[in-house]
């Protein structure tokens, strides 16, 4: 399996580490709302097909980087950092809590 | 010369004679001689003795689909069984044995196991010996007693004991286009794609390129096929972006188009050249990959389909026009398509008589009947082989009419034959294409499966891709060559290709039943009835008859059996081939040596990480252990003693006078930004940003879970720069999470993380005259309570090195930690030596480091295990409340506050005995009924302090039990005794010494 990093190019799945479920939103860190937490730490999707995951480029610049990979083929779709990922998924989360 | 050479053909070189060994017996071959082909010339028809009913085996093929003839080649005393005899290229000195025989070949006892062969059907062992106990012959213990003698009668070669000391290599390789196989499409494929400029791989698994062309007779553009292949293969060569890889077996598709090949770089030779591995491990990169890796031909089901004599057509046919060897004198053909006419033409042509040419099909193409005469051969149409007589090699068959239906009729006629060639069709290579993704297709006229459309970027060529002919396999390769360099088709010329017009088409593939074993699996005696028995008992999915009758899951993974199980398990179900499954196929292609897969990279793997003081450490008499992948001294033993006499002394030295530590192995992070404190509360359960500058914090992280993850001291050295010391095991896992929280969970914090562990060397000073030593060393900076109070920082200078010392305790002693670059930490270690030399300074290991902190109470990795979270370890002074922190939100969960939980407490050994880590905390009763379970003890040690034996635990209740009697209970070392529960708190609770 590859994986391009935004980085660094095409590198090969050993120099990556596995990172977890993009999908998954953290609660606010003052929430005490357990299921909200619960659902974080532990629930998680098991999908057929393209499925948003973390990833980091552990042996190389340790970026953390957000890819689309098909669970059935390990084929990549999209690869970005997950910097930029997050800051765009907060701006939109707070852009939709000021209409709310 | 040899009874069975042919008096001229064949690729092979007359004129060089190779002397080798078959079961001691001496032999000669030619070079380019397999060791089937050679021993085949001298008239050897037994090979070997069946998996299962120990019956006498020829060989079936003439390639790496061979079930019967495997072999185990000597190598001095290296063993390596399960060669296929096909694939063993001779050389002097070969030595070879025959497998699964006992005593010998010729005389083997496990035959009788034939006399009682309908006994010994699919599953007989396991419903024989594993059964419900019955009486006293039956069920798991006796199976488990049995096994043994009958894993010895049935099987395979066995390996050796010695260790193997050949070298094996591994290469990385990247490509545009990767060709596999070089038979007329392969070559053609590699051509092309070679034109536009592109790095081209093409690898076959055999020595020669060329493929079909060697042995097909066939003319291609006006020469004979292996010459114009040998031509083409030479212009490749000469081709500098072609690398061709003979003797290179590709046995796995992955992911991204990453394929693995196994190169037998030095098979062929008694020993390699020098610095040449013997195999080698590809892993190829390739950006298209074109397959073209051909056909396997399929054997008949028939009885005694299986006697020494009986092999593929197509390998008859290339054992005479590639080898120059007749596997028979008087040889018959029983097939069910046109390919084995051709052969028997070419056996006759190599001075072969024909006898027969038994066709199941009632008519057939005018070429094939050209070929019969050639052949010279009776042709009996509509006719089937229903028996085969002879002992270790055949003497004669029996025919009898067969119809479409599959019916026998007629009186049996007896024809004299010392070999049977048989064909029933091809089946494409399909299994890379499989491996890939992807189903392959049934195809109904061709009876076999066509590759499936691919899920990669692959291109199918030639017989592989199903093409009929060689003229259509060339102009197939072509193109794929160009599809898979990019390239545009080109209008070149299309190549001729002189050769009969056979029907491709064979008879749909059926069995011919009668009473006797007829086998579709060779390698796993697996027969017709077997595969009938599976589906009365139920197994009728392709992949539960596999896993009964071990259809296809030998050495040879099915290669030849494949299909005709099908066939058999379909006709049974009264369905059609594709409705009973389709088999689908994983890596390896072929068997892999592990020596190639593990190429250099064997023994210990791990990297050393060493201190700057690692050497001095060794030099003064250190015992070193390991910790993670960093080695720690343990102890410092003076001659003669003991391990505990030496911890002891040297934790009593730190308590009475000084002592030091290196610490360098610690984590060590530098966290710096506008951010950086507010990004430490948020890790920390404690404050951090309201740390002053130049004072350190000792900080508790947590799991988002709430569990307790890590502990160390955090020291903030400027308003925007923190150094983070982490445990030394969790240095890694606390940075990546570190790592993870900044770039995904608070993107917005403006902090950097640099791992600084190899960056700093550390020594951790401790006991009553410690600042004594710094004040004798120690200059540009005062250190007394004022200057460096606990918990402060100061920089200054040891023998002309920059130093940071922070006055932080771990054993409970007024104690420094003291950092310079690590280059200099040697320097400074020994400048601290001798400046402590007049206080009677002495270096510590981990043993006394572990005492001092149990005797302090402080936690370690065995008491944070993961399991436990900051309250079990009375560490709730940490858990801020004014902040939320990673891990706050689950930390105080119904379970994890439950007054039946493990908490921290000190046990005191009651019977002056040592404890030891891991034994149970029992309320009561002995050894062999010990109590009621309370907890377990995670550390122990002899306390110089207390003269005790005492230790931590995790103990129900934790402090409640203070004062109160227990046991420790240890059934694997036979340890049980007294203890009292104690607090963890054993020596100077009050801290005083330590802030003195």
């Amino acid at each position: 399996m590859l994986i391009t990093c935004p980085y660094c190019g095409p590198r090969d799945l050993a120099e990556f580490t596995y990172q977890g479920d993009a999908n998954r939103v953290r609660p606010d860190p003052a929430s005490t709302d357990h299921e909200a937490w619960y659902d974080y730490v532990y629930q998680r999707a098991n999908p057929v097909g393209d499925h948003k995951e973390y990833w980091q480029h552990s042996g190389g610049c340790r970026s953390h980087i957000v890819v689309v990979r098909n669970t059935m083929t390990h084929a990549v779709g999209s690869v970005g950092f997950a910097r930029e990922h997050e800051e765009r998924k907060s701006a939109a989360r707070h852009k939709s809590g000021e209409k709310a | 010369m040899s009874p069975r050479r042919a008096a001229s053909g064949g690729r092979i070189d007359r004129a060089r004679t190779i002397r080798f060994t078959f079961d001691g017996q001496a032999y000669t071959g030619h070079a380019g001689d397999t060791l089937a082909s050679a021993l085949l010339a001298n008239g050897v028809t037994l090979f070997g003795r069946s998996f299962k009913y120990h019956r006498p085996r020829g060989v079936l093929t003439a390639g790496i689909d061979e079930p019967n003839a495997l072999v185990t080649i000597l190598a001095g005393d290296v063993r390596e069984p399960n060669i296929p005899a096909t694939m063993v290229e001779i050389y002097d000195g070969l030595s070879a044995v025959s497998q699964n025989r006992f005593p010998s070949l010729g005389f083997d006892i496990g035959a009788v196991n034939q006399l009682g062969g309908k006994l010994i059907s699919a599953g007989f062992y396991y419903k024989t010996f594993m059964g419900p106990v019955v009486g006293p012959l039956k069920g798991t213990r006796f199976w488990m007693f049995c096994e043994h003698f009958i894993r010895r009668a049935a099987g395979l070669g066995s390996a050796g004991h010695a260790a193997d000391n050949a070298r094996y290599g591994k290469m990385n390789a990247f490509c545009d286009v990767l060709v596999v196989g070089a038979g007329p499409a392969g070559l053609s494929a590699a051509k092309a794609a070679a034109a536009g400029g592109g790095r081209v791989v093409l690898a076959d698994l055999d020595a020669q390129m060329g493929g079909s062309t060697q042995w097909s007779g066939e003319t291609i553009d006006g020469k004979p096929a292996a010459e114009w292949a040998q031509a083409l293969a030479d212009e490749l060569a000469a081709t500098p972006n072609v690398r061709i890889l003979p003797r290179t077996t590709v046995w796995g598709y992955y992911d991204n188009n990453t394929l693995a090949a196994l190169e037998r770089v030095a098979d062929h030779k008694l020993t390699p050249a020098r610095g040449e591995p013997r195999h080698r491990h590809w892993i190829i990169r390739a950006g298209s990959v074109v397959l073209a890796t051909g056909a396997f031909e399929r054997p008949l089901v028939f009885r005694g389909n299986d006697r020494p004599g009986v092999m593929l057509a197509s390998a008859a046919e290339r054992y005479a026009n590639e080898f120059g060897v007749l596997p028979g004198e008087n040889i018959a053909v029983f097939t069910n398509n046109d390919s084995a006419y051709r052969a028997a033409a070419a056996l006759k042509q190599a001075g072969a008589s024909v006898a027969a040419i038994v066709d199941i099909r009632p008519d057939v193409s005018v070429a094939a009947r050209e070929l019969a005469a050639q052949a010279g051969a009776e042709l009996l149409l509509g006719y089937a082989v229903v028996g085969t007589e002879g002992g270790k090699g055949l003497s004669n068959i029996k025919v009898r009419r067969f119809d479409n239906a599959g019916t026998l009729s007629g009186e049996p006629r007896i024809i004299a034959a010392d070999c049977l060639a048989m064909s029933g069709g091809w089946s494409p290579v399909v299994h890379l294409a499989s491996q890939a993704g992807g189903k392959p297709v049934w195809d109904a006229e061709r009876q076999a499966f066509l590759p499936p459309s691919p899920t990669q970027n692959w291109i199918g060529a030639g017989a592989f891709a199903g093409a009929a002919d060689t003229e259509t396999a060339i102009a197939e390769g072509r193109k794929a060559g160009e599809k898979a360099a990019g390239e545009k088709a080109s209008r070149a010329k299309a190549v001729k290709v002189f050769a009969p017009a056979l029907d491709p088409n064979p008879a749909p593939y059926r069995e011919v039943r009668a009473d006797g074993k007829a086998f579709v699996d060779f390698q796993h005696d697996v027969t017709a009835e077997d595969v009938r028995l599976a589906r009365r008992e139920g197994f009728l999915s392709v992949e539960h008859l596999k896993r009964y009758t071990t259809l296809g899951m030998a050495t040879d993974q099915g290669k030849t059996s494949n299909v005709p199980g099908l066939a058999i398990m379909a006709e049974a179900r009264g369905l059609s081939i594709p409705e009973v499954g389709t088999t689908r196929f994983r890596p390896p292609f072929s068997a892999v040596s592990l020596g190639a897969l593990a190429g250099e990279r064997y023994g210990e793997l791990r990297p050393d990480r060493l201190t700057p003081m690692h050497d001095w450490h060794v030099e003064q008499g250190a015992r070193m252990y390991a910790a993670g992948l960093w080695f720690r001294p343990q102890i410092y033993g003076h001659p003669g003693e003991t391990v505990e006499q030496a911890y002891v002394r040297e934790a009593k030295a730190v308590r009475e006078g000084v002592g030091m530590v290196d610490v360098s192995t610690l984590g060590k992070i530098a966290v710096q930004g506008p951010d950086a404190a507010e990004f430490l509360d948020r890790v920390y359960t404690n404050m951090f940003s309201t740390l002053a500058v130049g004072k350190a914090r000792y900080g508790l992280m947590l799991r988002e879970d709430g569990i307790a993850y890590d502990d160390g001291t955090t020291w903030r050295l400027g308003e925007q720069e923190f150094l983070m010391t982490t445990t030394t095991a969790n240095a890694g896992k606390v940075m990546q999470q570190l790592e993870y929280y900044l770039d995904i969970v608070w993107p917005e914090l403006r902090v950097h993380l640099t791992s600084v562990t190899d960056q700093w060397a550390g020594a951790a000073i401790a006991g009553p005259k410690s600042r004594d030593v710094l004040a004798a060393c120690v200059t540009g900076t005062k250190v007394d309570n004022e200057a460096l109070p606990f918990m402060g920082i100061v920089h200054g200078e040891i023998d002309g090195v920059p130093v940071m010392i922070c006055r932080l305790s771990f054993s409970g002693e007024m104690a420094y930690e003291v950092y310079c670059g690590a280059g200099y930490g040697l320097h400074v270690w020994e400048a601290l030596m001798e400046a402590g030399e007049p206080f009677g300074i002495v270096p510590y290991g981990m043993e006394a480091l572990g005492t001092l902190r149990i005797e302090k109470g402080h936690v370690t990795g065995t008491e944070i295990d993961g399991r436990t979270t900051a309250r079990d370890l009375y560490l709730d002074w940490m858990l801020s409340k004014k902040k939320p922190f990673a891990g706050s939100a689950l930390m105080d969960r119904e379970g994890l506050l439950s007054p039946n939980r493990l908490k921290l407490a000190g046990v005191v050994s009651l019977d002056g005995r040592a404890l030891n880590g891991g034994a149970h905390v029992v309320t009561g009763g002995s050894l062999d009924e010990p109590g009621e379970d309370i907890g377990h003890i995670t550390a122990v040690c002899y306390s110089p302090a207390l003269g005790k034996y005492i230790g931590l635990a995790m103990v129900r209740g934790g402090k409640e039990r203070i004062g109160q009697r227990a046991y420790y209970c240890d059934p694997v070392r036979k340890r049980f005794g007294p203890v009292e529960i104690a607090s963890h708190h054993f020596y100077d609770p009050e801290g005083s010494r330590m802030h003195g």
